[in-house]
């Protein structure tokens, strides 16, 4: 029973939380937009010189044609915004300002509330997102033609991959109780990700090194997963086996940030108010 | 005269400041490496896949990287500090203070602070570059060099132009929070020859966001690709730009009204 009304009442927290996260983002949709807009760069560069690649190589690379690579980098942002965490760099303000210990002070594992917070802004990014993609779909023509199940699966797998990018970033995170300098860490996570889950290049145009070390690692469940769920031509079965691995990374993170955290709390001792 | 002996000022200031965190130094060194190491494996990438793009080989494309690089650890060193703190101070009041003084204004919210650590992007592009032209060397001469050097001096005006822009835009738009993080998307096309962008999009970097002018034109040189034309176009482009950014700073500063006093 008792249980039973704490599951309700982190519902509500996380309803509310959300709610005053949405308002927030679209009072400042000046901001927002340009963040988006500088997001965007990536994935059009990207776009463009491979497709410049492709038809210089009579229409495709390893099979990709430009349209291949117009529908995988407009879902790469899709998936991109999703992907959009509580980083280092945020945790390094956060314990240089000591905002960490009013954190502590809650009832609440203080995890909700970053959760709560970038799941908010997300609707209001994605729903911003979207004129782009029209446009975006409007100039480099995407092959894009999912049917229902995978618009479902997507729906998952893109909430999937934020909680398995979240979890990773809060135990990066953490390294900033120890030293103030997390953000070289995070650059070095970037490079591995760039590398390992197709944020650069759908996978396949990899080297095989990096494609066998993939296999082994979370990053390609928060990119290339997603985005081929979308574009590619996955069997029911794959899709299912990609969701499941997904939750099975999901509860590594979670055991990870849970593990790191308990070390952390012991470390921590207050800087600031 | 003045306005040199001002900038030498801030710079020793920056310098005192700065020797203070010396870890950040090696900090930035780790973070400058990471950054040659991913411009390093995309290129190597993309020429694992072809052998030339919009017709520039692999140790040609390697000038554009350095060039990007370069101008990257300008950007961050000098310009980009000053002018988050000038959009920060508009918004907070706090440039009141500065207009007071007796000194131009622009020159003074442009020279203020300078970050010698970011600076380190400035060695490593350069190294870069010069491991490019001396892959190519063939048939470039002290002329070509000096050519270089000119343009690229030339591209860290132009943009600094441009971060001035977007910087006076604050007068009008309060919450510029993502400034930065537009303009580093956007510099990131720089990377990249400007030939390779469809038609639109390659007019809009050349003239709106001058990046082609500023990396692509000064690699050119050292790649023996210049036309005397564009170095025409280039001078007139900046003088024209400079003005522009002159004349929209003091539109932007008689709207500015003070918001502490």
């Amino acid at each position: 029973m008792r249980q039973e009304s704490a599951l309700r009442s982190l519902a509500s927290y996380y309803a509310t939380m959300m709610r005053t996260q949405l308002m927030m983002q679209f009072q400042y949709r000046a901001s927002t937009y340009m963040y988006t807009l500088g997001m965007v760069a990536e994935p059009t560069i990207y776009l463009v010189v491979w497709s410049s690649i492709a038809r210089s190589h009579g229409g495709s690379v390893d099979g990709l044609t430009p349209h291949a690579f117009a529908a995988y980098y407009i879902v790469w942002t899709l998936v991109r915004t999703m992907n959009i965490v509580f980083t280092p760099y945020g945790w390094e303000e956060r314990i240089r300002e000591g905002h960490f210990s009013s954190n502590l002070l809650r009832p609440l594992h203080p995890i909700h509330s970053d959760l709560a917070m970038f799941a908010g802004q997300k609707l209001v990014w994605v729903l911003m997102y979207l004129p782009i993609a029209i446009g975006l779909s409007l100039v480099f023509h995407p092959a894009l033609h999912p049917g229902a199940v995978q618009i479902v699966v997507f729906f998952f797998a893109i909430w999937g991959a934020y909680l398995i990018r979240s979890m990773n970033m809060w135990v990066l995170g953490m390294v900033s109780i120890w030293t103030t300098r997390a953000a070289a860490v995070f650059e070095t996570y970037v490079l591995a990700e760039l590398l390992l889950s197709g944020r650069l290049v759908p996978l396949t145009l990899m080297p095989q090194w990096s494609q066998t070390l993939a296999a082994w690692l979370p990053f390609k469940w928060t990119f290339y997963f997603p985005i081929e769920v979308l574009v590619g031509h996955m069997s029911n079965l794959a899709l299912l086996r990609g969701l499941g691995l997904q939750v099975v990374w999901i509860a590594i993170g979670t055991a990870a940030m849970q593990g790191a955290w308990r070390l952390s709390l012991k470390h921590y001792t207050a800087v600031g108010n | 005269m003045r306005t040199v002996k001002l900038a030498f000022l801030y710079l020793r200031l920056g310098v005192m400041n700065e020797m203070q965190y010396r870890a950040n130094f090696f900090i930035a060194v780790f973070q400058s490496l990471l950054a040659v190491a991913v411009g390093l494996i995309v290129l190597s990438l993309v020429y694992s896949h072809t052998s030339t793009l919009d017709g520039w080989t692999e140790s040609e494309l390697l000038v554009i990287v350095g060039v990007q690089i370069l101008l990257g650890g300008v950007i961050r060193s000098t310009i980009q500090p000053n002018m988050q703190q000038l959009v920060e101070e508009v918004g907070n009041g706090k440039l009141d203070f500065l207009l007071t003084k007796p000194e131009d204004a622009q020159t003074l919210v442009s020279l203020r602070r300078v970050e010698i650590w970011e600076a380190v992007d400035v060695v490593s592009g350069s190294v870069i570059v010069i491991i490019g032209a001396l892959r190519v060397s063939h048939g470039i001469g002290v002329g070509h060099v000096f050519a270089f050097l000119g343009l690229l001096g030339l591209g860290a005006l132009l943009l600094y132009c441009f971060w001035m822009i977007l910087a006076t835009g604050s007068f009008w738009v309060i919450n510029l929070g993502y400034l930065a993080e537009l303009f580093e998307g956007v510099y990131q096309t720089g990377r990249w020859p400007i030939g390779v962008y469809p038609g639109w999009l390659r007019y809009s970097m050349t003239y709106l966001v001058p990046i082609g002018f500023a990396v692509t034109v000064p690699a050119q040189a050292l790649t023996n690709r210049l036309h005397l034309a564009t170095v025409g176009v280039a001078l007139v482009f900046a003088v024209a730009l400079a003005a522009f950014t002159r004349w929209f700073w003091r539109v932007g500063l008689r709207r500015y009204s003070g918001a502490s006093a």
